[in-house]
């Protein structure tokens, strides 16, 4: 199975995830650079965390206009697989791969700590690994992480369990404490959490490994 | 300082002491040239002869440090140290500090400093995997006036945020650092930034130019009016009118940071880089002169060609304009376009602005016009140097406890515990770190809040840890021993992860050199950082000097600050200071044994306990012996490695009580712990700051072997109880002196940073947010 991460200007969790993939899930993978529209015959795209074109404007705000993204859209229509972490989720919301926005935490400040979420939906790509209603500590870092989105949005993701993970204990205002997201053919998920800072036991988690296990096994099943 | 210099403007006196140099200063720059300067000259000497530039005050006394050993690959003199750390890898770290920005302007010139230090990483060919920074500020609860607590509550808040916003964006991981307060910083906060790269032993890169003809090429953000003379202004005092000098700050852009750490460390890949300098501290006129210096050769440069932001720029203003994000280097010639392939692709200007000479001078042209002309060896080796006067100095302080202190009988000791947890030197600074991002770059074993800051090496078994300390109380009361304390202490918190400190990097934080006492602290001080450095083994492979923090005439405590840094071969086997459960041996590691009770009662008056709940200063900094410190880190490191102390905690601020109390929180595991007094008061058992000890906590069935092992190292290993659930009690002679849940300590102590500054405490996100849909 071949991943791929995108690598925007002002990336900066891109090598973590490419890091993850090969030597902790020992799979190959690739770096996409954003100004290429191909992606490689990837069967699995990463949108990395960091601060792509510095978030000066609004996080994602830019990076939705790279060649790159435009590739992105046309392998999540055809049911490809791509999983944004942190800024990569609040890209997929801007270039409309998702619903909703990520606004500025309620406390508006920076909050960089592991926090339980709770698995709501095990049936995707990315949580099949995973036991509905299971706990995991994963470690957030982001200063926009406070998810929103209007109530007829809200209802279709309650109604259509499109929603992933919820925080245990809200940290930023998210609302309904939603923590990940899927659009509505599962096959493109968003988590502000950060599962590759999670991936093995040194680092104090190995949990948020499930994410990339699941991966491997909606690639088994297909 | 004049706004539109023209070449032809004539240098008079009082233009010769706006620029902050002195008559004979000035007549050494007139032998220099044989000529009078032109106005661009004159600046270009004034910062680069400023204190902070030339460490024309402090260098005589520098020299002492000891910079060698066998893992020093490069020590001071370069834009950072590096050490040889095995397995083909070699480590680059430096600490700087940006207080007088800070100070100005809290959020940039934070925000600047580790921009700073960061890019004193990255052109040696270190990738950075790590910050940390140690912080001073004014009081923020009491001890002040309202509006001098509300200022540094200001001052507090944008310096972290300034932090976060550097290092989040750019993407380093922040794991960990101090701050700390007292009112002596109100008016002068310190901000010293550490940052640590990782290189391959044969990557690396120095701030050399080389080969005649050479290319010179600048890279990275346009130059604008930023920041000219803040080399300057940091070798001044502050009075009232240094509001003004908020110009003088530089504004970050971490974002474009980033792109040129990627574009310079792929521009080096290719092989045609042959040196390279940071524009940092009087910008372009340092890198040229400095690269050239080293190398032995001339540069000139062509200003008509330098990327500039605003227009009208005079020549003056180009050479001292402080703008971020810049970089100088020198390529080989005729491979110029495999340098800017790599910045067109990162969309970074990189255009050629000069070229190496042989004549080993810093000429610098305006439209073909020579506009400075001036020797390298002018400007950096034999820059002016004083041996200024020094006067001994003695703290305004009784030596011996006042008679108005009782200690034993009455008192809460388990109030004061609480006290004193919740005390803003010894409180949780969760409100402080979690604004940073600890984990990107996932190698953070051990992050803020802990001893040290661990990393692993990806590719390796090794781990890398690191530590700053300093205690500019101790440095007032005795400035030698108080150096020596800040290096054996951050040596002693990198031993308690299990690694071996192998090298240090020192930021020495000081009031106005011209006067002969601060002068004497700062010679002291270095003789005690001499003598414990070679003591535990620990060059020096760089650092930095800041001079004048002072405000209208007061100064700072002297304020070293030393960050050292240790390898662990194997990163699986570190320690962390928490206890992991009930059950375990509680015991002390002790390298010397107690004082007396004169000694006890002269040294109680330095600790934290006095100035928190007695309110008063007096005495001695604790007595250091560093051949038992040597011993007590030898001693953790080699516990750890076997595998015998499942934590390790040093025992430092609050004492005893407090590293209980620390150790206790994170698991909420207590502890029931007896105490023998021999005579001395409750007090100085619980809350004394004896030197070299640490307390750690062991599977019962090693107490055997630990105390073996202590015997054969020197060191007293004495059980002093064990773990239990939920509780912390402490006997004194069988007598209970403290007994509090666990969880009520951990109350006071984990939200009075946020009650001081009045914020919430980070689980309290307002439910009204929540129910907004």
């Amino acid at each position: 199975m071949k991943f791929g991460v995108i690598i925007f200007p002002g990336s900066n969790c891109d090598h973590d995830a490419y890091y993850t993939v090969r030597a902790v899930l020992e799979q190959p993978v690739t770096f996409l650079w954003h100004e290429s529209h191909d992606l490689e015959n990837c069967d699995v795209v990463i949108v990395p965390g960091g601060f792509a074109y510095g978030d000066y404007l609004r996080t994602g705000a830019i990076a939705r206009f790279s060649p790159v993204m435009e590739s992105v859209a046309r392998f999540a229509a055809g049911g490809g697989l791509v999983m944004g972490i942190c800024n990569g989720f609040q890209i997929l919301c801007e270039a409309g791969l998702l619903p909703g926005a990520l606004l500025r935490n309620a406390g508006l400040k920076y909050i960089s700590k592991p926090v339980q979420v709770r698995v709501e939906s095990a049936d995707t790509p990315f949580t099949n690994a995973c036991r509905k209603g299971e706990v995991l500590t994963i470690p957030i870092g982001h200063m926009e992480g406070n998810y929103f989105c209007d109530e007829p949005t809200l209802q279709a993701l309650q109604r259509e369990e499109r929603i992933v993970f919820r925080y245990v204990e809200n940290p930023n205002g998210s609302l309904d404490n939603i923590a990940g997201i899927s659009n509505p053919g599962r096959n493109v998920l968003g988590m502000m959490p950060h599962p590759e800072r999670a991936s093995e036991a040194l680092l104090g988690s190995s949990e948020g490994f499930k994410v990339f296990q699941s991966l491997l096994g909606a690639a088994v099943a297909r | 300082m004049p706004s539109s210099p023209d070449i032809l403007q004539a240098i008079t006196p009082d233009l010769i002491q706006e620029h902050g140099l002195s008559t004979e200063e000035y007549q050494r720059i007139l032998k220099w040239l044989g000529r009078e300067p032109t106005i661009t000259e004159l600046g270009i000497f004034s910062v680069m002869w400023s204190e902070h530039c030339s460490y024309k005050s402090s260098r005589v006394h520098l020299k002492r440090l000891p910079t060698h050993s066998r893992r020093v690959v490069q020590g001071p003199g370069e834009n950072a140290g590096i050490i040889d750390i095995g397995d083909g890898w070699a480590c680059a770290f430096k600490i700087e500090s940006h207080n007088h920005p800070s100070f100005i302007e809290p959020f940039q010139g934070a925000a600047t400093g580790v921009g700073g230090i960061l890019r004193d990483i990255f052109t040696m060919g270190a990738r950075p995997v790590a910050i940390m920074d140690s912080l001073r500020f004014g009081p923020i609860t009491s001890g002040a006036d309202q509006a001098t607590i509300r200022r540094n509550h200001s001052i507090l808040d944008g310096v972290v945020s300034g932090i976060a916003s550097y290092g989040n964006c750019f993407g380093v991981p922040n794991v960990g650092g101090e701050t700390k307060f007292e009112p002596c910083y109100s008016q002068n906060p310190l901000v010293n930034a550490f940052a640590l790269g990782l290189v391959r032993r044969d990557e690396i890169y120095y701030a050399r130019a080389a080969g005649e003809g050479n290319p010179v090429i600048y890279v990275g953000a346009k130059t604008g009016r930023d920041g000219i003379h803040g080399c300057t202004m940091a070798s001044e005092e502050f009075s009232e009118a240094s509001e003004e000098k908020r110009p003088n700050v530089q504004v970050g852009d971490p974002f474009l940071e980033k792109l040129l750490l990627e574009a310079c460390l792929e521009a080096m890949r290719t092989g045609a880089v042959v040196g390279i300098q940071d524009m940092g501290a009087a910008g372009l006129t340092c890198s040229t002169c400095e690269m050239g210096g080293r190398g032995n050769v001339g540069i000139e440069i062509e200003l008509d060609r330098v990327p500039q932001r605003e227009t009208g720029m005079t020549p003056y203003e180009i050479m001292l304009s402080e703008s971020q994000e810049r970089m100088l280097l020198v390529a080989e010639k005729g491979r110029e376009d495999e340098v800017f392939r790599v910045f067109e692709k990162w969309g970074l200007d990189a255009v050629i602005v000069g070229r190496v000479t042989p004549d080993s001078k810093m000429r610098v042209l305006e439209h073909g016009r020579v506009v400075a002309e001036i020797p390298n060896a002018a400007l950096t080796d034999d820059a002016p140097l004083y041996r200024r006067p020094m006067e001994r100095w003695k703290p305004p302080v009784e030596r011996e406890m006042p008679a108005s202190i009782r200690l034993g009988q009455t008192s809460d000791l388990t109030a004061n515990l609480k006290r004193l947890l919740a005390s803003s030197n010894i409180c949780c600074k969760r409100w402080v770190h979690e604004q940073y991002d600890s984990m990107v770059q996932i190698n953070t074993v051990q992050g803020p809040g802990r001893e040290a800051g661990v990393i692993r090496v990806k590719g390796t078994k090794r781990g890398l840890a690191m530590a700053l300390d300093g205690n500019g109380r101790w440095c007032w009361l005795d400035p030698r021993l108080g150096a020596m304390h800040a290096v054996a202490e951050s040596a002693r918190k990198v031993a308690c992860t299990g690694a071996t400190p192998v090298a240090a990097t020192n930021c020495l934080n000081f009031g106005n050199p011209e006067k002969p006492q601060i002068m004497w602290q700062f010679a002291q001080v270095i003789d005690g950082m001499t003598r414990a450095c070679e003591e535990l083994e620990i060059p020096i492979t760089g650092g930095n000097v800041s001079f004048y923090n002072e405000t209208l005439g007061e100064g700072i405590y002297p304020t070293p600050v030393v960050g050292v840094v240790g390898v662990i071969d194997e990163v699986e086997k570190t320690a962390s200071f928490e206890f992991r459960g009930p059950g375990r041996s509680v015991v002390l590691l002790r390298g010397a044994e107690p004082g007396d009770a004169t000694d006890a009662e002269a040294e109680f008056g330095s600790s934290e306990y006095a100035k928190e709940i007695f309110g008063a200063v007096w005495g001695f900094p604790p007595a250091l012996e560093l051949e038992k410190e040597a011993a007590l880190q030898k001693c953790i490191v080699e516990l750890i490695q076997q595998g015998l102390a499942e934590s390790a905690h040093d025992c430092s601020d609050g004492g005893l009580a407090v590293a209980l109390a620390e150790s206790a929180f994170l698991n909420g595991v207590g502890a029931r712990i007896e105490l023998v007094s021999s005579g001395l008061a409750p007090e100085f058992l619980l809350f004394g700051e004896d030197a070299s000890r640490i307390l750690i906590s062991c599977a019962r069935e090693h107490v055997g072997r630990i105390q073996k092992l202590g015997v054969e190292c020197g060191i007293a290993a004495d059980v002093l109880g064990e773990t239990v659930p939920e509780n912390i009690e402490i006997l004194v002679d069988g007598r209970p002196v403290v007994a509090a849940a666990v969880a009520e300590l951990k109350q006071a102590w984990a939200g009075a940073l946020e009650r001081a500054l009045r914020v919430e405490a980070a689980e309290e996100v307002a439910p009204s947010v929540l129910e907004r849909s």
